[in-house]
């Protein structure tokens, strides 16, 4: 530890506080979670790409469910509904996967996405600069300005991604209905569609957060002095 | 060693900026020294290097040359963390613009440095209902910045930079967004705190009627400090500006 640059009197003092610049999780969710609702039309829109891109990925994994789980029923009946609606299956297949064309859609608009929500965090952090400022004036740390960012940000990824990934699965299920009946719905394997939902929820999560990373850091080293300044 | 009785000592500060292929000479070389517990203005023109100084004593620019010493303490030594112990617990802001959080309530921002100063929230939650009711807020603890006054918001910010009981309190045009009346309240109000905690309040401004509670005026012209006035020499030139009763 370096040497405290504080004279002997203060010395003391200095180090019993040394580690006493803080700020609690609890509280720091606590921040984040009214940001985000004092700004709820804004979160909203931030959100959206997210729940867009996500519902994406959770309707096409989720048809591949559907699809194969009709398969499993080695019903020769949805065979044949399956090849007529398109799926690419050889005859001794009994798996289909989503085809590449739709892998390239899904990546695409995965990464249209990230764009999106890295562009609306800039913006968000603009509009926030003399907010960071003054908390940086207060004492705040540059990790806890980017602790800030993070959980709100990880919030909007869950709330987000869990809404897209559930509206995804829901359209593939009413897709699926309404092409091959209910007996296909009742034949998807749920397990598999509970794993495409969590998967697609945990991907959107992630994009939420790589999404902010570089603008929270640029929040983070902003300097308080940018907080002085009147023309905003 | 050095005279403690200064909380703030400037030492031979120059600060240059490079505004592209030009170089601004912002201060050319000022020494000051504020004692505590006075309340000190700092006055100048626009430009002259008022603003540079300022930040320098806040902890929040580093000198380009020279050395700025907060209770004995060369700032440009510390890290960022000893910065932010510094601007936590020493030093206590205020705007001009006020910067009260907007999403948080009045006492929410009140409560905020003290929880990053370690304070839990219950003594902090206690603490800040008493600095409430020390600038004349304490019915207001649950309101929103945006259903505050001009006025009200600035004791709002008063009583954030009073949470750590800072030495300092660094204010800047502190009136310079308030009507005349609510800019002497505030004047007053601060004038009050100053001598009853024995802080030390640094305040840039224009504000004619600063001068009347300050205990030292410093004027800066040109990167330099012009003169510096104590409050005996002071009162025969207020005596000539209209000021209201």
């Amino acid at each position: 530890m370096k040497n405290s640059p504080f004279s002997s009197k203060e010395n003391a003092r200095y180090d019993k506080v040394h580690r006493q610049v803080v700020l609690p999780f609890k509280k720091s969710v606590e921040i984040a979670f009214k940001s985000i609702r004092v700004r709820f039309f804004r979160s909203l829109i931030t959100t959206m790409s997210l729940i867009l891109a996500i519902s994406f990925l959770s309707f096409i994994h989720v048809s591949t469910d559907v699809a194969n789980g009709m398969l499993a029923t080695h019903d020769l009946e949805f065979r044949q509904a399956l090849i007529r609606s398109g799926y690419d299956l050889g005859p001794e297949e009994n798996s289909v996967d989503s085809s590449p064309k739709q892998q390239w859609l899904v990546i695409l608009s995965l990464l249209v996405c990230i764009v999106g929500i890295v562009n609306a965090q800039l913006m968000a952090v603009t509009e926030r600069f003399r907010e960071i400022g003054t908390m940086k004036c207060l004492g705040a740390l540059d990790r806890f300005i980017l602790r800030l960012f993070l959980i709100e940000s990880g919030m909007q990824g869950v709330v987000g991604a869990g809404t897209g990934a559930l509206i995804g699965a829901f359209c593939a299920l009413v897709n699926a209905f309404l092409r091959f009946g209910l007996k296909a719905v009742t034949a998807a394997i749920w397990q598999d569609v509970a794993v495409s939902i969590s998967i697609a929820t945990g991907i959107g999560l992630l994009l939420s957060l790589m999404g902010v990373l570089y603008p929270a850091i640029l929040a983070a080293r902003m300097q308080p002095v940018e907080a002085m300044r009147v023309e905003q | 060693m050095e005279d403690m009785s200064n909380i703030v000592r400037v030492s031979k500060v120059t600060k240059t900026f490079q505004l592209g292929k030009i170089e601004v000479h912002a201060l050319k070389g000022v020494n000051l020294e504020v004692a505590t517990g006075k309340y000190i203005s700092i006055m100048g023109p626009s430009g002259s290097g008022k603003s540079t100084l300022f930040n320098m004593i806040g902890g929040l620019d580093k000198p380009t040359t020279g050395k700025v010493f907060i209770d004995e303490v060369d700032i440009a030594q510390l890290d960022a963390y000893e910065l932010a112990w510094l601007r936590c617990r020493k030093i206590g802001y205020i705007f001009q613009t006020f910067n009260i959080i907007q999403v948080m309530t009045a006492l929410e921002n009140i409560t905020l440095p003290m929880i990053f100063g370690g304070m839990s929230n219950d003594a902090a939650v206690e603490k800040g209902f008493q600095l409430l009711e020390l600038v004349g807020l304490g019915d207001r603890f649950q309101h929103k910045p945006f259903e505050l006054s001009g006025g009200q918001q600035q004791r709002v910010a008063i009583a954030r930079a009073l949470a750590n009981d800072p030495a300092i309190i660094l204010a800047d045009e502190p009136t310079g967004n308030l009507d005349l009346n609510t800019g002497e309240e505030i004047i007053a109000l601060l004038k009050q705190l100053s001598q009853e905690r024995n802080v030390t309040v640094i305040s840039a401004t224009h504000d004619i009627k600063m001068l009347n509670v300050s205990d030292q005026v410093v004027w800066i012209r040109d990167g330099r400090i012009d003169k510096i006035e104590n409050r005996e020499e002071l009162s025969i030139s207020v005596g000539q500006i209209d000021i209201r009763e």
